[in-house]
C-alpha cells in the first residue's frame, strides 16, 4: 500500500513508514526544478515538522469527531423548524412553555407559590407544588444567561432549542460514560449512536420543550457521575453523582428508575462479592446527599422516607451499613466460627427489623403504597383493569415490536453483541451497563414512552459492539499487513516470524474475512444513520398543532385549525369565560387561548374529569346541567370528519365515556356500543346518536358534501356516513369552527328567561 | 329601541340648531360658493369643500373660520386646506395652510372651530378660493347596533345639508357618494337628487351664517371597517444597511356587533351572502425592496399571506386566522427590512431617517398609533420634523449586544387616518466607527474565552502544594518531559540514518564516493553528539522510582537504536567499500543482503517500541 500513495515523490520516502502520513498530505512539487533543491524544498515544507505525536493526532481526531457529533446531534433536530416554524410542540410542553414565560416574567419566588385559577376550574392548581420545576428554571437561566451576555433572544426561541441543546450535552455525557465502562472509542461510537438515535430524538426535537429532554441528559449524567464514583471510591465523584440526581428529580418523575436501578445495582454487586469499599462511599454518599437534596423539591418532599416507591433505595442503605459492620466485626473475630453465629444473630435481627419497620409503616399509613403508575409498570395490564385514565393515553399502551424497530433500528440486534462484550469483560462497571440496559428494555416493552429510558443503555451498549468488533477486525488487519510485510523481505525469517506465518497458514481467509466484516459494519451504520434521517424528517419533527397534507397536485397543506380556534377564543370571548373541552387539550387552551379550563393534561383529580367525560356522554339537557354547574362559557370539541383527522374527540369518545363511568356509574359503555361496536353511522345507538359529544362533532355536519360522490354528511375519519343529520341544539349555540372544520367550539347560552 | 336613539340624536341637533340660530354674525367675509363633496365609499367619511371667500368688509382678512359640530369634531381626524389658484383646467392646489383650532368669543359652544391662517390677508374685494379636506373616523354609526350573521350591514351617517359656517352662504351645493346603490333611506330636502349611488343636494341659495338643516343617510355599507384600536410600529435602522419595520396590530372589526351564531357552513357556502358584513383580508402596501416579510402573532406564524412585488411597490395580502365579523378582533405583527440606503440620508453632517408615518394598510382607522424610531448605539443631537403635531418622548432600548442602549424616539398619535401616511424625518449624528464596536465585542468575548482556556490549563491550581500525590504527580510530569525528550532524541536519530540511506541512493545514482563519505562523517558526528545527549536522560529515569517500569523498554528502546546504528555504518562502509572497488550492484546487493534484513527488522521493533512509549 503505502509506494501507492507516495507515487508522487518516489525518490525521497521509498520504504519509509512512519513518513507515509505526512507524505500522502503533500502537494505533488513543480516538476521544473532540480532534483536537489525540490528535496530541499520537500524537507522545509513537508509537515513533518509539524506533524503532531500520535497522540496529539489521536486528542485532536477526538475533540473534532466529538464536536461534529455535538453539532450533529443539534442539527438533525432541527428539522420541525425548517419545516414548520420556531414553535413550541404537542400538548405538555405548552404547559411548560407557559410556566417558563411566567417564572422569566415575575421571578422564582412568584413562580414556586403560583396558585394558578386557570386551570382545573373551580379547583384550581398549587402551580409551584405539583410540578417538577427543573425544565423552567433551566429554560429561564439559559434565558437570563443570554441576555445577560446581551443578546435579545425571544424565551420561546431558548424553549424550543433547549431539547436539542440537551441532546447535544447528553453525546457528551455518552462519550464519558462509554470511556468509563468500556474505551475511549466505545464511547466516540456511544456519542456518535445516541446522537441520532430516533428513540431519544422522538422527544427532543426543537419545539419539543418537555422534560424528557432535559431529564434524559439528568439521568445519563447521574449513571455516569455514579458509575465513576464506583470506579474510583471518590468522594467528589458520588458528590456530583448527588447533584446529578438531584437535577433530575428537579427535572422528571423518571427519578425514580434511578432510585431504584441504583439499589438493585448495588444489591447485585453485594451478592456477587463485589463489595468494596469504593462502593459503599459512592452510594452512601450519593443516597444521603441526594435523598436530601431531592426533599427540597416541593412535588417530591418527603416521598424518599415515606413512599413505598423509595423505600428500596432505603433498604439497601442500611443492608449496607450492616455490610461494612460484618466486615469490621470479621476483622476484630479472628475466630471463623464465632463470627458465623454472629453473622446468622445479626442477618436475622436486621432482616426481621426491617420487615416489622415495612409492615408497621405500611399499616399505620405512613409508607404510602405503591402508586397505580408504578404498578402498571410492573404488571402491564394493571392501568387496563383499573386506572383508564392511564390506559387512555397512546404513548402509555405498550410497544409494539415495529416501533422497537422504528426506534433502535440495527441498534436491536447490536444490544446483545455488547451485552456478550459486556459479559465477557465483566467490571463493576458493565455490570451496571448491562442492569441498566436490561431493566430499561423490560420497561420499554412495558410503555411506549420509555423506550426514551432504554435508549442511551442502548446506544451505549451497541457502541460497546461496534467498536469492539471494529477494534478487532483492525487488529487482525493491520498486524496481517505487518506480518505480510515481514515475510515479503525476507524468506527465511526469524522465529516469530515464522511462527506468524504458521498462524497466517491456518485461517487462510482471515483478512479476506475482517475486510468483509468490516465492509458490513461500516454497511450497517450508514444504514442506521439514513434511517434515522428519514425518520426524524419524517416521523417525529410534526409540531401535532400545525397539521401538514399533501394536496392533490403534490403541494403542502397546512392545517392551522386549532391556532386559529385558540387565537379566536383569546380575542374574542370575555377574558374570564371557563371553556370545557377533553382534558387533552387543556395545556394549548390555558398556553395559547389564556383561558380559563375545567380539566387539563395535569390529570391529578379523576373526579373532575370523570365530571367533564359525563357531560360529554350525556343528553344536551342533562349536560347542561352540569355545565352550569361548572359555570362553563364555552365547549371546545376536536372533529376530524371533514379533514380525516383521526386523533379527533370522537374517536376518543369511549374513553370519555369509560372515565366518566368509573366515576359515575349512570354512564354505562354499552349504552354507546351496538354489540360491542363503536359506530357512528345509522346503526349506532341512540344514546350515542343523541349525547352532547355527538351532537357537537356533527351539528350541521349533515348539510355539508365532504367527498365527490359521496352523500352529504360523509364522516372521512371513519368513512360513514353520520346517522344523525338533523341536530338541534337546545342550550348551546355554535360560536366558531375552524376552516377546515377540525376545532368546533360552542357557546352556551345563559338560561331562557322564565317569563 | 332603534327608534329612541334615533329621537335623542334628532334631539341633540335641534337643541344644536337653536343654540346655532342665536349666534352673532362674525365679520365681513361671505362665502360666494361652497361646493361640497362627502365620500363614504370606506369606513372613513372624507368632506371636501371648495369654498371661494370673500371680502366684503373695509378691513381685511387674515383667517377663516371653519366651524364643526362638536359631535363630529371628536371624530376629527384630519384636517387640511390649501388655496387654489386658476380656473377650470389649469387650477392648481397651492401649499397646505395652517389650520389651528380656534376660539373665538361670542360662538354657540356646541360648534368648534378651526381658524385657516391665509397666505396674505384678504383686502376689500378680493376673494380667495380654498379646498378643504376633513376625514372622519368612527362617524358611520351602525344602525341596527347589531346583526346576525345573515344580516347586511347598515350605517347612518348624519351631517348637515346646508353649509355650516359663521358667514353667510351665497351658492352651495352638497354630494354624498356612497359605496353601494342600497339605500334604506335618506332625508329628503328641496332639491334632493339621487342619482345611483349618489345623492345630491342643492343647489341653495343666499343662505344666513349658521344655517344648518340636518340629514340622514341610511345605507349598506359591506367594506372593510378595520379598525387598528392600537398599533405600534418600530423602525429600528442599523447601520450595516437594514431598515427594520416591525408593526403590531391589534384590529377590530369597527362595524355592527354580531350577535347568534356563526355558522361556518353558511359562511363558506354563501361567503357572499352569509358573511358579508365580514373581512377576509387587509391589504398592506409597503415601499418596494422590501425583503424578509413575516406575518406572525403571538402564538406563532400565520401561513395565509401572499406578497406581490414590483419596483414601485411591494404590496402583501394578509388574511388573519379567521375572518372578522362584527365585534371581533384580532391582532398581529408584520415584520420586514428594508434597504438602508432608500430612507437614510446624510446632509450637512447629519443623517437623517425619512419615513413614512402610518399605517401601510390599505383604508385603516388608527386609534392610537405609536412609532418608535430605534436609532443605533452611539447615535446623538436627535431632532424630529413632523408634518402635523404628535406627542413625542425619548426613551431607551436594550438590544443586541448593547452596552448603554439604543435612543429611541417615540412618536405618538391618536386617531390617525391613510391621510398622515406622510414623511416624518428624525435628524441624529453617528460615527460609523461605532458600528465596529459590536464585532469587535464578539472577537473580544471569544479571545478571551481561548485566553482562559489557555490559562486554565497551564496554571498549577491545585490547593496543597506538598501533598504526596501532589509531589508524585510533578515527578510523573518530570518523567513524561524526560521521555519525550528521548524520543525526540531518537528520532533525530532516525532521520540522520535516513539522510545515510539517501547518500547511498545518491551514491548508487551519481557515483560521487566523496560525497557520500562527507555525510557519513556528518552522520557520525550527529549520532555522537545526540548519544551523548541521551546519556543523562537515561540515567535521571533510572534515579526516579515512579520512572521503574518504563525503564527496561525506553532502554530497549536506546539499545535498539544503538544496533540499528552500528548495522546501518556496517552497510554504508560495504556500500561505499563495493563501490570503491567497482563491484556490481548484484554483488554489492548479496553482500549487504542480511545486513538490510536485520535494518529493517530492527526499524519495526523501534517502531513499535516508540509506540508503546507514546502510549504512557
Amino acid at each position: 500500500m503505502p509506494p501507492q500513495t507516495m507515487s508522487a515523490k518516489t525518490d525521497a520516502t521509498i520504504g519509509v513508514n512512519g513518513t507515509a502520513k505526512s507524505a500522502s498530505n503533500q502537494a505533488p512539487p513543480p516538476m521544473a526544478l532540480p532534483a536537489n533543491l525540490k528535496s530541499d524544498l520537500l524537507n522545509k515544507l513537508s509537515l513533518k515538522s509539524f506533524k503532531l505525536k500520535t497522540k496529539q493526532q489521536e486528542l485532536l481526531l477526538r475533540v473534532s469527531i466529538l464536536f461534529l457529533v455535538y453539532v450533529l446531534a443539534f442539527i438533525t433536530r432541527l428539522f420541525s423548524v425548517l419545516r414548520y416554524e420556531s414553535m413550541i410542540h404537542e400538548f405538555d410542553p405548552y404547559f411548560n412553555y407557559r410556566t417558563t414565560l411566567f417564572l422569566t416574567e415575575k421571578g422564582f419566588y412568584e413562580f414556586w407559590n403560583w396558585f394558578d385559577y386557570e386551570s382545573w376550574y373551580p379547583l384550581g392548581r398549587i402551580v409551584g407544588g405539583t410540578l417538577y420545576p427543573g425544565l423552567m428554571v433551566t429554560a429561564a437561566l439559559i434565558y437570563w444567561g443570554l441576555r445577560f451576555l446581551r443578546f435579545a433572544v425571544h424565551i420561546r426561541e431558548v424553549c424550543v432549542l433547549t431539547a436539542p441543546f440537551f441532546a447535544s450535552n447528553t453525546t457528551l455525557v455518552a462519550y464519558f460514560f462509554g470511556k468509563e465502562i468500556w474505551d475511549s472509542s466505545a464511547g466516540l461510537v456511544a456519542a456518535a449512536l445516541i446522537a441520532i438515535c430516533p428513540g431519544y430524538i422522538s422527544r427532543s426535537v426543537a419545539g419539543s420543550y418537555d422534560n424528557e429532554g432535559v431529564a434524559i441528559f439528568a439521568l445519563l449524567l447521574t449513571f455516569y457521575l455514579f458509575v465513576k464514583a464506583v470506579n474510583t471510591g471518590s468522594l467528589t465523584w458520588s458528590l456530583a453523582s448527588a447533584f446529578g440526581y438531584f437535577y433530575m428529580v428537579s427535572a422528571w418523575g423518571g427519578y425514580v428508575f434511578i432510585i431504584n436501578l441504583i439499589p438493585l445495582y448495588v444489591l447485585v454487586l453485594l451478592t456477587t462479592g463485589r463489595y468494596s469499599m469504593r462502593l459503599y462511599i459512592a452510594y452512601n454518599c450519593m443516597y444521603v446527599l441526594g435523598m436530601l437534596l431531592a426533599m427540597q423539591i416541593r412535588f417530591v418532599g418527603f416521598q424518599h422516607v415515606q413512599s413505598g416507591e423509595h423505600m428500596a433505595a432505603m433498604g439497601v442503605f442500611f443492608l449496607m451499613q450492616v455490610f461494612y459492620f460484618l466486615d469490621w466485626v470479621k476483622y476484630l473475630l479472628s475466630d471463623k466460627r464465632l463470627f458465623e453465629t454472629f453473622l446468622r444473630i445479626t442477618v436475622t435481627t436486621t432482616v426481621g427489623l426491617a420487615a416489622v419497620a415495612l409492615g408497621v409503616g405500611t399499616a399505620s399509613g405512613y409508607i404510602s403504597p405503591w402508586t397505580g403508575r408504578f404498578y402498571s409498570l410492573l404488571d402491564p395490564t394493571y392501568a387496563k383493569d383499573h386506572i383508564p385514565i392511564i390506559a387512555s393515553v397512546s404513548e402509555h399502551q405498550p410497544t409494539a415490536w415495529s416501533s422497537f424497530m422504528f426506534d433502535f433500528h440495527i441498534l436491536l440486534f447490536l444490544f446483545p453483541a455488547g451485552l456478550y462484550f459486556c459479559f465477557k469483560r465483566l467490571t463493576d462497571a458493565t455490570i451496571f451497563i448491562v442492569m441498566y440496559g436490561l431493566t430499561s428494555m423490560y420497561f420499554a416493552g412495558v410503555m411506549v414512552r420509555l423506550i426514551l429510558v432504554a435508549t442511551p443503555a442502548v446506544c451505549l451498549i451497541s457502541a460497546i459492539a461496534v467498536s469492539a468488533t471494529v477494534k478487532n477486525l483492525a487488529q487482525l488487519l493491520r498486524t496481517k499487513s505487518k506480518v505480510t510485510q515481514g515475510g515479503s523481505s525476507k524468506a527465511a525469517s526469524g522465529s516469530k516470524a515464522s511462527s506468524k506465518a504458521l498462524l497466517d497458514q491456518s485461517q487462510p481467509f482471515q483478512r479476506n474475512g475482517a475486510i468483509a466484516l468490516l465492509l458490513g459494519v461500516f454497511y450497517l451504520l450508514s444504514k442506521y444513520a439514513t434511517h434515522c434521517t428519514w425518520v426524524t424528517s419524517e416521523a417525529y419533527s410534526s409540531p401535532s398543532i400545525v397539521l401538514a397534507a399533501r394536496g392533490a397536485h403534490g403541494n403542502k397543506v397546512i392545517f392551522d385549525d386549532y391556532r386559529e380556534a385558540y387565537f379566536w377564543l383569546q380575542q374574542n370571548t370575555p377574558t374570564d369565560a371557563k371553556v370545557m373541552s377533553w382534558w387533552d387539550y387543556g395545556y394549548q387552551i390555558t398556553a395559547m387561548a389564556n383561558r380559563t379550563v375545567i380539566v387539563d393534561n395535569n390529570t391529578w383529580n379523576n373526579t373532575h374529569i370523570a365530571t367533564v367525560g359525563r357531560a360529554m356522554s350525556s343528553y344536551e339537557d342533562e349536560a347542561y346541567e352540569i355545565m352550569r354547574e361548572l359555570d362553563v362559557g364555552y365547549v371546545l370539541v376536536v372533529f376530524g370528519g371533514v379533514t380525516g383527522y383521526s386523533s379527533d374527540d370522537i374517536n376518543k369518545f369511549l374513553w370519555m365515556v369509560r372515565i366518566g363511568g368509573g366515576v359515575f356509574p349512570v354512564i354505562k359503555e354499552p349504552d354507546y356500543l351496538v354489540n360491542g361496536e363503536y359506530r357512528v353511522d345509522k346503526g349506532a345507538a341512540p344514546k350515542m346518536l343523541n349525547c352532547l359529544m355527538y351532537k357537537l362533532c356533527y351539528y350541521r355536519f349533515g348539510e355539508l358534501m365532504t367527498e365527490y360522490g359521496k352523500p352529504p354528511g360523509f364522516d372521512r375519519a371513519r368513512g360513514v356516513e353520520i346517522g344523525n343529520k338533523d341536530i338541534k341544539l337546545e342550550h348551546l349555540e355554535e360560536a366558531f369552527t375552524t376552516s377546515n372544520w377540525i376545532v368546533r367550539i360552542y357557546k352556551v347560552k345563559p338560561p331562557n328567561n322564565r317569563w | 329601541m332603534a327608534v329612541g336613539i334615533g329621537f335623542r340624536r334628532r334631539l341633540d341637533f335641534l337643541l344644536l340648531v337653536i343654540a346655532i340660530l342665536s349666534a352673532p354674525v362674525l365679520s365681513d367675509l361671505i362665502l360666494s360658493k361652497v361646493e361640497r363633496q362627502i365620500d363614504l365609499t370606506s369606513q372613513i367619511a372624507r368632506i371636501s369643500s371648495t369654498i371661494k371667500a370673500e371680502n366684503d368688509g373695509s378691513s381685511s382678512v387674515s383667517e377663516i373660520l371653519l366651524a364643526i359640530p362638536e359631535l363630529q369634531a371628536k371624530n376629527l381626524a384630519y384636517l387640511t386646506a390649501r388655496v387654489i389658484e386658476g380656473k377650470g383646467k389649469a387650477r392648481t392646489s397651492g401649499l397646505a395652510l395652517t389650520v389651528e383650532p380656534a376660539n373665538p368669543k361670542g360662538m354657540p359652544p356646541a360648534l368648534s372651530f378651526y381658524s385657516i391662517v391665509l397666505p396674505k390677508p384678504l383686502a376689500n374685494g378680493d376673494s380667495v378660493t380654498l379646498d378643504v379636506l376633513a376625514a372622519f373616523t368612527h362617524s358611520l354609526r351602525p344602525f341596527p347596533e347589531k346583526i346576525t350573521q345573515a344580516d347586511i350591514h347598515l350605517v347612518l351617517f348624519q351631517d348637515t345639508g346646508h353649509y355650516l359656517s359663521p358667514y353667510p352662504v351665497k351658492v352651495q351645493s352638497l354630494a354624498v357618494k356612497l359605496p353601494q346603490a342600497r339605500i334604506e333611506s335618506y332625508t329628503k330636502l328641496d332639491n334632493t337628487k339621487n342619482l345611483g349611488s349618489e345623492i345630491k343636494y342643492g343647489p341653495y341659495e343666499n343662505l344666513p351664517p349658521f344655517s344648518y338643516s340636518p340629514i340622514a343617510i341610511h345605507f349598506e355599507a359591506n367594506q372593510a371597517f378595520a379598525v387598528a384600536r392600537e398599533l405600534v410600529r418600530e423602525i429600528e435602522i442599523s447601520h450595516w444597511g437594514n431598515v427594520q419595520v416591525t408593526e403590531h396590530y391589534d384590529i377590530v372589526h369597527g362595524g355592527a356587533m354580531s350577535k347568534g351564531e356563526f355558522s361556518r357552513l353558511d359562511y363558506q357556502s354563501k361567503p357572499q351572502i352569509r358573511g358579508a358584513s365580514a373581512f377576509k383580508h387587509l391589504v398592506a402596501k409597503l415601499p418596494p425592496r422590501a425583503h424578509s416579510i413575516y406575518y406572525r402573532d403571538a402564538i406563532g406564524n400565520i401561513s395565509t399571506s401572499h406578497v406581490r412585488g414590483d419596483s414601485k411597490k411591494t404590496e402583501i395580502l394578509i388574511e388573519p386566522r379567521y375572518p372578522l365579523f362584527g365585534g371581533w378582533r384580532t391582532a398581529f405583527t408584520i415584520g420586514y427590512g428594508l434597504p438602508l440606503h432608500d430612507f437614510v440620508f446624510e446632509s450637512e453632517g447629519k443623517r437623517f431617517l425619512n419615513f413614512s408615518f402610518g399605517s401601510p394598510m390599505h383604508d385603516i382607522v388608527t386609534d392610537s398609533i405609536t412609532l418608535k424610531v430605534v436609532l443605533p448605539e452611539g447615535s446623538k443631537y436627535l431632532s424630529v420634523s413632523t408634518p402635523f403635531a404628535v406627542q413625542q418622548e425619548e426613551e431607551i432600548k436594550m438590544s443586541h449586544l448593547d452596552i448603554f442602549g439604543r435612543p429611541v424616539i417615540v412618536l405618538k398619535k391618536a386617531n390617525a387616518v391613510p391621510e398622515h401616511n406622510q414623511f416624518f424625518q428624525v435628524y441624529y449624528k453617528f460615527n460609523a466607527l461605532a458600528m465596529l464596536m459590536e464585532p469587535f465585542m464578539l472577537i473580544t468575548g471569544i479571545f478571551f474565552l481561548f485566553v482562559t482556556c489557555i490559562v486554565y490549563v497551564h496554571v498549577d491550581l491545585s490547593i496543597s502544594k506538598s501533598s504526596a500525590s501532589y509531589l508524585a504527580k510533578l515527578q510523573w510530569d518530570e518523567v513524561r518531559a524526560t521521555v519525550q525528550q528521548i524520543q525526540n532524541i531518537i528520532n533525530q536519530c532516525l532521520s540522520t540514518h535516513e539522510k545515510l540511506e539517501a547518500s547511498l541512493r545518491d551514491l548508487s545514482r551519481t557515483g560521487d564516493v566523496q560525497a557520500c563519505k562527507a555525510a557519513r562523517k556528518a552522520a557520525d558526528g550527529l549520532l555522537k553528539e545526540l548519544s551523548k545527549e541521551l546519556k543523562p536522560l537515561i540515567a535521571f529515569l533510572q534515579s526516579t522510582p515512579p520512572a521503574a517500569h518504563i525503564l527496561p523498554k525506553v532502554e530497549e528502546l536506546v539499545a535498539k537504536e544503538r544496533e540499528l546504528q552500528e548495522r546501518l555504518m556496517a552497510k554504508h562502509s560495504t556500500i561505499v567499500d563495493s563501490h570503491e572497488k567497482k563491484l556490481g550492484g548484484k554483488e554489492t546487493e548479496n553482500r549487504v543482503a542480511s545486513v538490510q534484513q536485520k535494518i529493517v527488522a530492527l526499524r519495526q521493533d523501534i517502531e513499535d517500541l516508540m509506540e508503546y512509549v507514546d502510549e504512557i
